[in-house]
């Protein structure tokens, strides 16, 4: 048949199109958005960005002021710490390792937190009472000390400070997926699949999932946030990242006694860590507006 | 044209345990019982009842999403539960289904044509292209524009995204449709379109119907023959001209009384439509409709009437012969 080989599927309306034009609305979010893009820019270029290399110590510039406050210089724009190592230049390679945690820390959680709670939503029974209630131990832990206690045990360091707090975060996940999936699996077109013939795996992935992630867009960009602030409490603590790594914690606790004549060594890290974390929020609240429907107006 | 049976259901029932809290005994919820049928190809079976007679019930039934509590559902003549592994796909391809709410039953993150094509993705080996080209054919047949494929079901209206769901149900090649209440959620004006595409697949498949329907008139147009449930339970099971021309129990009265017609000079006796539904929790005793029977007599609460032929159908009344004699 030559008539059906001609047919061309109509350009429908672009779905990402639409969802712009409800996020932009929020103005936070779109600030949010352009600082996180900014962040991700200087990581990738971080080699080209940095005036320094990150562990190159400059022994005639201890402690130096950055550049607008008496004493500074323009050769270290936010000033050295106390060994002389540029601040700008670590806290740009600390942007790098930020943003990996992060996207490792999410990917991980969120991961196994759709695999589990896919199982739980599906198979319900012990199954799913036995992953809801360890869940339900593990949120009523506070996360940080959790997390402490888990690093503990494997030993510091900055990827197992990532399994921690990929563990810590689980919950969430698993909690969100489940409760979207019960919401899902019920409705009609899930179980037109069945009657198609559909199996489980391919009614969990193909059919429910698609239409639950959404919220889980959401936790995970909120997670990102909650991501590079535990990381960087690990690394304060000495759990996480080790000296010399340039990671924005483990800064702000090796400038910790320098404190009070130097308020620049803990200044800017911490700033990095707020300002990161802050625009992560305001994209996450953005997003949340622009894809969960319950939320929307 | 008598082709054999394709569907029979034998005293088909399904009760459902509901926990009423910790210290009281979970209760049975009777929500089907004792539903017989026999339905060939080409030929339309029509389920009429309230809001809670087991409408529903009976579809899940049928499609085999649950398994009746007892009683047989033969397909083909063999029972399903013969069926065994590697042929329940098969059965499961047959028995196909067209959902009430056109807005619920097709999934919001696909497009029409991943959605038509899904069950040829599972059930057939075709490559691509090939389920391409069954999916705009079907598209065609059932009156939408295959260049409409690459659109996602918000896009469109009730009825056509109900002839997306039809198409659905046929592209898996099926011998029965159960269709439930497929035309309540459309507008008046689109249910004759719609109810006439589906006669007319009907008859180009040669698909036996289930259809559950509140809507009287549009039972009238479609089927040969039609069940009358209350609370789960048939009341009566007629050939459709003579249901609507003789109808001989109460309810089936008191239902087609309540029709809203267009033409009120020939106004039929009123029965006064009184009461709800009783809860089928705590159904009457004997007869479940005689709490709401114009013609209840003693021996309705004290006695379940069983269905039992009655002029040309069958009726579950005992005081038919003098309602309707």
């Amino acid at each position: 048949m030559t008539a059906a080989a001609k047919i061309r599927p109509v350009a429908s309306p672009n779905p990402l199109a639409r969802f712009w034009w409800v996020f932009r609305e929020n103005p936070g979010a779109v600030v949010g958005l352009w600082v996180i893009s900014a962040i991700v820019v200087a990581a990738l270029l971080a080699d080209a960005i940095a005036p320094h290399p990150p562990h190159e110590q400059y022994r005639d510039a201890f402690l130096t002021p950055p550049a607008f406050a008496r004493g500074g210089t323009w050769r270290y724009p936010l000033g050295t710490d106390d060994i002389g190592r540029d601040i700008l230049s670590r806290i740009v390679h600390g942007a790098r390792l930020s943003l990996l945690v992060g996207g490792i820390v999410v990917s991980l959680s969120l991961a196994a937190g759709i695999l589990l709670g896919l199982l739980a939503g599906f198979t319900r029974g012990i199954v799913e009472i036995a992953i809801m209630r360890s869940m339900d131990i593990m949120l009523a832990l506070p996360a940080l000390l959790l997390a402490i206690v888990i690093v503990a045990v494997l030993g510091p360091g900055l990827t197992n400070a990532m399994y921690a707090i990929a563990i810590v975060s689980l919950p969430h996940y698993v909690r969100l997926t489940r409760a979207a999936v019960i919401a899902e699996r019920t409705k009609d077109y899930v179980i037109a699949s069945r009657l198609a013939g559909a199996g489980v795996p391919r009614l969990a992935f193909v059919t429910v999932l698609p239409n639950c992630l959404a919220p889980l867009i959401v936790q995970a960009t909120l997670g990102f946030s909650t991501a590079v602030l535990d990381v960087a409490a690990l690394g304060f603590l000495g759990l996480g990242a080790q000296p010399p790594t340039p990671e924005w914690g483990t800064m702000l606790a090796d400038a910790r006694q320098f404190m009070q004549r130097a308020w620049w060594v803990v200044t800017f890290p911490g700033l990095a860590i707020l300002i990161t974390v802050l625009s992560f929020n305001l994209l996450g609240d953005g997003l949340r507006d622009a894809l969960d429907p319950r939320m929307r107006r | 044209m008598t082709s054999s049976p394709i569907l029979e259901a034998i005293d088909l029932a399904r009760h459902y345990r509901v926990n009423r809290g910790v210290l009281r005994r979970p209760a049975t919820l009777r929500a089907l019982d004792g539903v017989s049928f026999v339905l060939s190809p080409g030929r339309t079976l029509a389920v009429v009842g309230e809001s809670g007679s087991g409408k529903s019930t009976l579809a899940r039934q049928i499609t085999l999403i649950e398994t009746p509590t007892s009683g047989d559902i033969l397909f083909s003549g063999r029972g399903v539960d013969s069926f065994d592994k590697s042929e329940w796909p098969e059965l499961r391809r047959s028995i196909q289904m067209v959902f009430q709410d056109p807005y619920g039953s097709l999934n919001p993150r696909k497009t029409v044509g991943a959605i038509l094509g899904e069950p040829l993705a599972i059930n057939s080996t075709l490559g691509a292209s090939a389920r391409r080209d069954a999916v705009h054919e079907m598209m065609a047949k059932v009156g939408l524009r295959p260049e409409l494929s690459g659109r996602y079901p918000h896009m469109f209206s009730g009825g056509q995204r109900q002839r997306i769901a039809i198409a659905r149900a046929l592209m898996s090649n099926p011998r029965i449709v159960v269709a439930d209440e497929p035309v309540s959620a459309l507008d008046v004006s689109v249910r004759a379109q719609v109810i006439n595409l589906m006669l007319d697949l009907r008859d180009e498949f040669h698909l036996a119907y289930v259809f559950i329907s509140h809507d009287l008139s549009v039972v009238r147009f479609i089927a040969d023959e039609v069940i009358v449930l209350y609370l789960g339970r048939p009341v009566e099971k007629a050939a459709v001209e003579t249901l609507f021309e003789t109808p001989a129990h109460p309810y089936t009265r008191l239902l087609i009384a309540s029709t809203p017609r267009a033409d009120n000079t020939a106004r039929r006796e009123r029965v006064a439509p009184h009461g709800e539904i009783p809860s089928p929790l705590s159904p009457p005793s004997g007869c479940a409709f005689r709490i709401r029977c114009p013609f209840a007599a003693r021996v309705c609460e004290d006695k379940r009437p069983e269905l039992r032929p009655f002029a040309n159908r069958e009726v579950a009344c005992h005081r038919v012969e003098d309602i309707a004699g």
